[in-house]
């Protein structure tokens, strides 16, 4: 007798909740899948494909479909992978060891008396940073360029050289201070 | 000539935590002698083997941490921790009584949970729950007050009953260890005498002194003024022995307005037992207290809240260790949800708030 | 109107600090020499640089505005001295990076010759609008140190309504004095460019707040103001804690009114200006002279004459050194600033800029202590003036927390220095809270330039695109095309083909006609032959 009150009673609490369950997903639905947006806009936008994607883009897909993991990214280095971690919830990941420390900036620039005109620079940039039509001087625009590289490779001549960009008094960033005692791991 | 960088602000300062444990440890110091006067030379023992045995243990775990060891050593804590210990062991306690108590403090409640300002919980009670639960018998070993109707042991006698176990041949147990007031009053309320009767008894009235207890009162009157001095100085925060003083005394007046007969009057409560002690050189341990202006008085409360539902209702007759662990681990929550306004903000935007609206 | 029974107020917590002023306001400001060269920062305030007004080579006079700029949030540059331009890059200026940044150098003449003043002695003459102006063009930037375009400042919007002008002569670092000996000695100067200020933004009284340690200066303005018997301008004597000259520290304590933390004090119709800018602006209207000059405190136990110098900016840092005394043989640190919020130079080989009150050298040996774990001791937030969490902002900050420390308001932290000053873990707070803004403004800048170069790469994905389908297109054109002129070409064969039959048939006609030709021919010559 009591075994089937216990079974009535758990029975109707279970189709309370389920039902409940039901209600609550039907009704806070959350439409689309900005995911993929959301990591999207955590990526540096370099495009750089070193995350093995073709693209920034095409890695938050990866992500997003558990494909890659979130420390691939060496442009964006540690603050990319924390971001990353705080926005899906899942565990910090180590970098690997050559990206651990914090990504230089890079632009690249044209050597100007080399360059023949070629135009397969600016087919190969992903931000069109580069001008130049054929046969005539190309030159990179500072403030477009992402850093990436990609227009070194297809360059026949080699005329196109990376330059860290150089840290200004208003860029310039207080560092964090070497304290004996590690703050515990947040 | 280059010269060295550094970030503001540039003056010398002079606070250290060493300056401010050690100005605590100097507080404490008429209070503990109070206690050697009264409860003998087992007090100071108990200091001395909690102390060696908490500078070994802190030295072990810093370099098993791999910690520097000197600027540890040296900043006091340990001591601290090591001398709150021992005050509140019974003064007869064996000796290896008192080193499980500190090792614990010091092994697991201090540095296995990270060390000096990472332990959730004030070490030195975590040690004293330890050991109560685990030998309740020995944890009665306390000594009368100096009464005459007690014999006064020695200091090599005091130290052969510490690390022998032995009594010396003329006494018994009986004899020189006796339930402390709070114990007492536990005891007989429980056999129906109501508090009249037991302050007026022939064999336990006399320990009741004139408010708290003989020789407690005293112990907690130096305790008390000590302390004051300190929340003074502002080495202390004089919140939490505020809020934990006000609570108790709302809370034992009420009761014993209620019924007097089988309720302890506040003076006892405030007097009895470790309260000055607690309330001044315990709870305000910062690293496990709450650290804002309201969670303090709540954290100082709800500890006066908790040892007087222990001792009115609890198993233990004084219930410090167990209320301050119990507070320990709402100080967080306290913090979070006291937190100050910030300025030029309004009272509704907290952290707190916009959790909630990020998590929608 | 008096209104000495003011009633004041208090901020939350704050420091009493041992002031160390005394050493430096012994002597009065006394002149430095002309030096033989200046250099000149093109970027001395905060918002956009100007655009350079002259090239190497040229001759320029004192007061000559060298750079110049059309945004509305900036300030232009003036030559302190006349000379000649002789080089124009990068050098290091005053800045806790030690980085370089754009300078003129100038090589003085020793004429010291102004260009043509304009004063305007009757200010009142003049609209609002056109002494703006006037503050504008003569480069006036805040000088208790953050160097914001007054110009700007003193407009507070056609919304606002100033009520109150607060000047700022609290000066409540440790140490530094200029403000102090230029109350005492300029007090008229002082009151003057109250006047103006207040007539520009039309305020109804001007709150002149002093702290309770420079009875001298508070004397001084106190009789000027007797004198001239003005009854809208008030000397408050406020009592002396660290750090009240903060601005709105400042207005809590005269008004009890907090300014909001995204707004301004013209929120709330105050406005505050420190006391050497109003000197400023009385030199720039009434003088006409613009702002290439102003007062330094030389002090700290590492120099051996500590005094205040009126200086021109540009000036070598070295230079003021020489004509204090020189170093003491154990002088070990050069702060830019006053001990607090200041912030360390490794070298004298800067100048002096607009923003630049005191240069502040000790001679601490001692090691900084070990910092040790935070004990939570709430000491930080006891004093914090901005009654923030410091151990809080603390904890995030060393574990990156970024988002986290925002909302426990780190951009509210006046980097004050109280709470790191307190704190018996000698832990480098303030550090702390810089690294984390300096931080959380580089991720805003990289964000603005990724989101950029997202547009700009989602822009040439679609060009792609588009050139792609247009290629496509072209191709299915040009194949239609081609297809049809198969088809017409095929159809031009099948005709073609037609009429290769034609010809075929006609050829073969041709023949069969040619053969039938021939035949008849031969039987016509066979007839012949017969008939022969
Ligand atoms: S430096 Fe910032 S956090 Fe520290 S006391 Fe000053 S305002 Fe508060
Ligand atoms: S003053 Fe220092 S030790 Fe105390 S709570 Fe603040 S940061 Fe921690």
């Amino acid at each position: 007798m009591s075994i089937l009150v216990a079974i009535i009673t758990l029975t109707v609490i279970s189709t309370i909740f389920g039902v409940l369950l039901g209600y609550t997903s039907v009704k806070f639905h959350v439409e689309g899948d900005p995911i993929v947006d959301k990591i999207d806009a955590l990526l540096p936008q370099t495009q750089c494909g070193q995350c093995t994607y073709p693209g920034c883009r095409p890695y938050a897909e990866a992500i997003t479909s558990g494909e890659a993991g979130i420390n691939q990214c060496p442009p964006g280095g540690e603050a990319t992978m924390l971001a990353l971690s705080d926005l899906l919830g899942i565990e910090p990941v180590a970098l690997d060891e050559e990206h651990a420390d914090e990504p230089q900036k890079t632009v690249v620039y044209i050597d100007e008396q080399i360059c023949i005109g070629c135009t397969l620079c600016i087919q190969a940039c992903p931000v069109d940073a580069i001008l130049g039509a054929a046969k005539q001087m190309h030159t990179i625009i500072e403030n477009e360029c992402t850093g990436c590289d990609l227009c070194i490779p297809p360059c026949p001549v080699d005329c196109i050289h990376i330059k860290t960009v150089k840290p200004e008094q208003d860029t310039w960033r207080w560092s964090l201070p070497a304290s004996t005692e590690t703050a515990p791991k947040a | 000539m280059l010269f060295k960088t550094a970030s503001s602000p540039h003056i010398t300062q002079k606070n250290s935590i060493q300056a401010l444990m050690f100005k605590v440890l100097l507080a404490m110091i008429p209070g503990t002698i109070a206690m050697i006067i009264f409860f003998g030379w087992g007090v100071l023992i108990n200091i001395i083997i909690a102390s060696v045995v908490a500078l070994l243990a802190e030295t072990l775990m810093l370099w098993i941490r791999k910690r520097p060891i000197k600027p540890y050593i040296t900043d006091g804590s340990a001591l601290l921790t090591a001398c709150l210990l021992a005050l509140a062991l019974p003064q007869l306690a064996p000796w290896w009584l008192t080193v499980i108590g500190t090792l614990f403090a010091i092994v697991v409640a201090k540095h296995l949970y990270g060390g000096l300002g990472f332990n959730p919980f004030n070490p030195a009670m975590v040690g004293y729950v330890v050991v109560i639960i685990s030998f309740p018998r020995e944890m009665t070993q306390w000594v009368p007050p100096l009464l005459d109707t007690y014999t006064q042991l020695n200091f090599t006698e005091t130290l052969s009953i510490i690390f022998g176990g032995d009594l010396p041949l003329t006494y018994t147990w009986d004899a020189i260890t006796m339930a402390t007031p709070l114990d007492t009053v536990k005891t007989q309320l429980g056999l129906e005498l109501s508090i009249k009767e037991i302050e007026h008894h022939t064999i336990y009235g006399p320990m009741f002194g004139s408010v708290g207890g003989f020789g407690w009162e005293w112990v907690n009157g130096l305790f008390l003024a000590t302390g004051l001095y300190l929340a003074l100085k502002g080495i202390i925060d004089w919140r939490i022995p505020a809020g934990l003083i006000a609570a108790l005394l709302i809370l034992s007046n009420t009761f014993a307005l209620y019924d007097y007969a089988s309720f302890t009057p506040p003076s006892f409560h405030l007097f009895s037992g470790g309260i000055m002690l607690a309330a001044f050189f315990i709870a305000t341990d910062p690293v496990t207290a709450a650290t804002t202006t309201k969670g303090r008085w709540l954290y100082g409360a709800g500890i006066g809240i908790f040892i007087f539902i222990i001792r009115t209702w609890g198993a233990y007759p004084d219930g410090i260790a167990f209320a301050v662990i119990l507070m320990n681990m709402a100080a967080p929550l306290l913090d979070y949800y006291t937190m100050p306004r910030a300025f030029g903000h309004s009272w509704t935007e907290f952290p707190h708030h916009h959790k909630v609206d990020d998590d929608e | 109107m008096t209104r000495s029974s003011q009633q004041l107020w208090h901020f939350h917590g704050g420091l009493k600090l041992d002031s160390n002023k005394a050493m430096s306001t012994r002597t009065p400001i006394i002149k430095a020499s002309l030096p033989e060269r200046l250099v000149l920062p093109v970027q001395q305030h905060i918002g956009e640089a100007g655009q350079l007004l002259v090239k190497v080579g040229d001759k320029v006079l004192k007061g000559q505005a060298v750079t110049e700029s059309s945004e509305y949030i900036s300030a232009p540059v003036h030559a302190p001295t006349s000379g000649t331009v002789v080089e124009i890059g990068e050098f290091p200026t005053p800045h806790p990076s030690g980085l370089n940044t754009l300078c003129i150098v100038i090589e003085s003449d020793g004429e010291d010759e102004w260009i043509e003043l304009k004063p305007t002695l009757y200010p009142n003459t003049k609209s609002p609008s056109e002494l703006r102006q006037l503050i504008r063009q003569a480069g006036i930037v805040g000088l208790g140190g953050a160097a914001f375009p007054t110009s700007v400042k003193v407009n507070p919007g056609p919304k606002a309504h100033i009520e109150t002008l607060i000047i700022n002569g609290v000066e409540c670092e440790p140490y530094i004095s200029c403000d102090d000996m230029l109350m005492r000695e300029y007090a008229e100067e002082l009151i003057s460019g109250c006047s103006i200020i207040q007539y520009i933004v039309s305020a109804t009284h001007c709150l002149i707040a002093i702290e309770d340690n420079k009875p001298e200066a508070i004397q001084a303005i106190k009789t000027v103001i007797k004198e001239k018997a003005l009854h809208t301008i008030e000397v408050v004597c406020i009592p002396t804690l660290y750090p009240t000259g903060g601005e709105k520290q400042l207005i809590k304590v005269l008004t009890h009114k907090e300014v909001p933390s995204d707004g301004f004090p013209s929120d709330i119709g105050l406005l505050v200006q420190n006391v050497g800018t109003a000197v400023a602006v009385h030199k720039a209207i009434v003088l006409g002279e613009p702002l290439i000059s102003r007062i330094v405190t030389i002090t700290g136990n590492g120099v051996q004459q500590p005094q205040n110098i009126e200086v021109l900016i540009g000036t070598l840092i070295s230079e003021l050194i020489k004509q204090s005394g020189g170093y003491h043989e154990d002088a070990s640190k050069l702060i830019m600033g006053g001990p607090m919020m200041g912030f360390t130079l490794q070298t004298d080989h800067l100048p002096v800029i607009k923003g630049s009150n005191c240069i502040l050298v000790e001679n601490t040996q001692a090691e900084a202590p070990a910092t040790m774990p935070c004990i939570r001791c709430s000491a930080c937030a006891t004093v914090c003036p901005a009654q923030l969490l410091p151990q809080q902002l603390y904890w995030m900050a060393s574990s990156k927390k970024f988002d986290l420390i925002q909302d426990y308001h780190l951009f509210d932290c006046i980097e004050c220095g109280c709470c790191a000053q307190v704190c018996p873990s000698q832990i480098p707070l303030v550090q702390y809270y810089r690294f984390a803004k300096t931080e959380i403004w580089n991720q805003e800048r990289d964000k603005i330039k990724s989101d950029h170069a997202r547009v700009r790469h989602d822009f040439r994905q679609a060009r792609l695109d588009k050139e792609k389908k247009e290629r496509a297109e072209k191709l299915r054109k040009k194949k239609e095309l081609l297809e049809k002129k198969k088809m017409a070409e095929t159809a031009a064969k099948k005709e073609d083909t037609e009429t290769e039959i034609d010809p075929k048939k006609s050829a073969i006609e041709a023949a069969m006609k040619r053969v039938q030709k021939k035949k008849e021919a031969k039987l016509a010559s066979d007839e012949n032959v017969n008939e022969k």
